[in-house]
């Protein structure tokens, strides 16, 4: 480990009208799913400065490749291949190692392997849409995997959503952990999407959008988007007030 | 101007959708051979110290309906009020107790069930001793920033009386929602979005 001592310090505080608001009605199911009252806030305490790790042996070998980790031998998931990668950091910009980074997508149709999608475009046999990495020493992780389509949902009568992959990230604190989603650098979609729009700030959006990476692309194979991803910081230690650094 | 603190801004959360299950618990939904198991199913094994408990939840929309298509994950101490992670800097936790667990609800009732056991006390940062606790983390359609919040036991009424969290809530009566009542050995813990009964979430 990178840190010869784990840090254990509270969580800066969250800067939620950076995130959506609980009650967004762009986005109809927010409206009788959203909290009324306000969240009660108090100091971290060690329920919220620890959390849970995963060690690499739980990985399977195709974890990190959907193209793979669902196919038949021989044959994989139909779509423009994909090589998604970047940095897990923190908000004091330093990298969190070894946090476990699950994703999950529609095929290259944009439909999902779910008895609840009903969408018209057909499911590819050979795509089951999830997968699973731990970052390295150094934050990084990458995977393997096929660009999504964009697909209708029921919300709007003419809602879509852009192309997109969902991210679920462990930090070091159960206070950290992060849904989000991925969306791809060019989309005109990304910004008629409800969803997307729960978001007040166009700059917090532009951080949720992926930049392709011609550098990184392996030729005659896969093109390369880069995705960092930024959790919560916190303070070094718990029960002293020393500054950071120290 | 001043320098820069060369801060980042945390990347802003974006709801689970209604296939977080692909993502998080695949082999429920029929996704199988992709992982051997689905993560955070099993907290305990036979050598797990501690009162083994069974904590069933539900949650319920401001409509009063059941919610099915949510994901909880929870998170709690060890009998002896240890956490299994590497920033618990007390001692080590029971290796045999993950402390954290991950639960899709039943499809037809929307019932979660976990398997568990009865966490021991964990000091707040001043060192008053915290009612036994089960932090949450609840993510779904319709939710755009997890929501997090704690469930604690009805049979604890001295601990959960000088809880140091539970004491500062503004408006006690609100206490009630964070209790869960026991019947045997087994907890119930109804979350309520909105309303009358609306759960006391946290911003922590
Ligand atoms: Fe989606």
């Amino acid at each position: 480990m990178r840190n010869a001592r784990p840090e254990t310090g509270g969580f800066f505080q969250r800067q939620r009208n950076w995130h959506p608001p609980a009650f967004a009605p762009g986005y109809k199911s927010t409206v009788v799913r959203s909290p009324q009252r306000a969240p009660v806030s108090f100091g971290n305490t060690l329920s919220e400065i620890t959390g849970p790790v995963f060690g690499r042996a739980m990985l399977g070998e195709l974890d990190n490749d959907l193209t793979l980790n669902y196919a038949r031998p021989g044959e994989s998931a139909i779509g423009p291949r994909i090589i998604v990668y970047g940095q897990v950091l923190d908000e004091r910009a330093r990298p969190v190692p070894n946090v476990l980074v699950e994703f999950w997508q529609a095929n290259a149709g944009g439909r999902y392997r779910h008895k609840k999608d009903g969408y018209l475009a057909p499911l590819d046999p050979n795509f089951g849409g999830c997968g699973r990495t731990i970052t390295d020493e150094d934050g990084n992780y990458s995977f393997l995997t096929i660009q999504p389509g964009a697909y209708p949902w029921p919300n709007g009568i003419n809602d879509w959503r852009p192309a997109h992959i969902h991210f679920a990230i462990f930090g070091h604190g159960f206070v950290q952990r992060l849904i989000t989603q991925m969306y791809f650098e060019g989309d005109p979609m990304i910004w008629q999407c409800p969803i997307v729009r729960t978001i007040p700030d166009k700059r917090a959006i532009e951080t949720l959008i992926a930049a392709l990476d011609m550098e990184a692309t392996v030729p005659m194979d896969a093109r390369a988007y880069k995705f960092d991803i930024v959790l919560r910081g916190r303070r070094s230690t718990m029960f002293e007030n020393k500054l950071e650094g120290n | 101007m001043a320098q820069s603190l060369t801060r980042l801004k945390e990347t802003p959360s974006q709801t689970a959708g209604p296939y977080v299950h692909i993502g998080l618990t695949p082999n429920i939904c029929e996704i199988s051979g992709v992982y051997p198991e689905d993560l955070g199913t099993r907290m305990v094994d036979d050598k797990t110290k501690g009162e083994r408990i069974t904590v069933k939840m539900r949650i319920f929309d401001g409509t009063g309906s059941v919610i099915k298509d949510a994901l909880i994950e929870i998170w709690q101490a060890d009998a002896d009020g240890l956490y299994n992670s590497p920033s618990e800097p007390r001692g080590k936790a029971d290796p045999n107790f993950t402390g954290w667990g991950r639960q899709a609800s039943d499809v037809e009732t929307g019932v979660f069930t976990f398997e568990t056991i009865k966490p021991g006390r964990v000091p707040f940062p001043d060192g008053r001793p915290q009612a036994p606790h089960i932090s949450l983390w609840i993510v779904a359609r319709g939710i755009n920033l997890g929501l997090q919040t704690r469930m604690c036991f009805a049979d604890e009424e001295k601990a959960n009386a000088e809880d140091p969290v539970l004491s500062r809530l503004e408006h006690q009566s609100r206490i009630a929602t964070l209790v869960a009542p026991r019947d045997g050995d087994t907890y119930t813990f109804d979350i309520h979005l909105q309303g009358e009964k609306e759960t006391v979430f946290f911003d922590v």
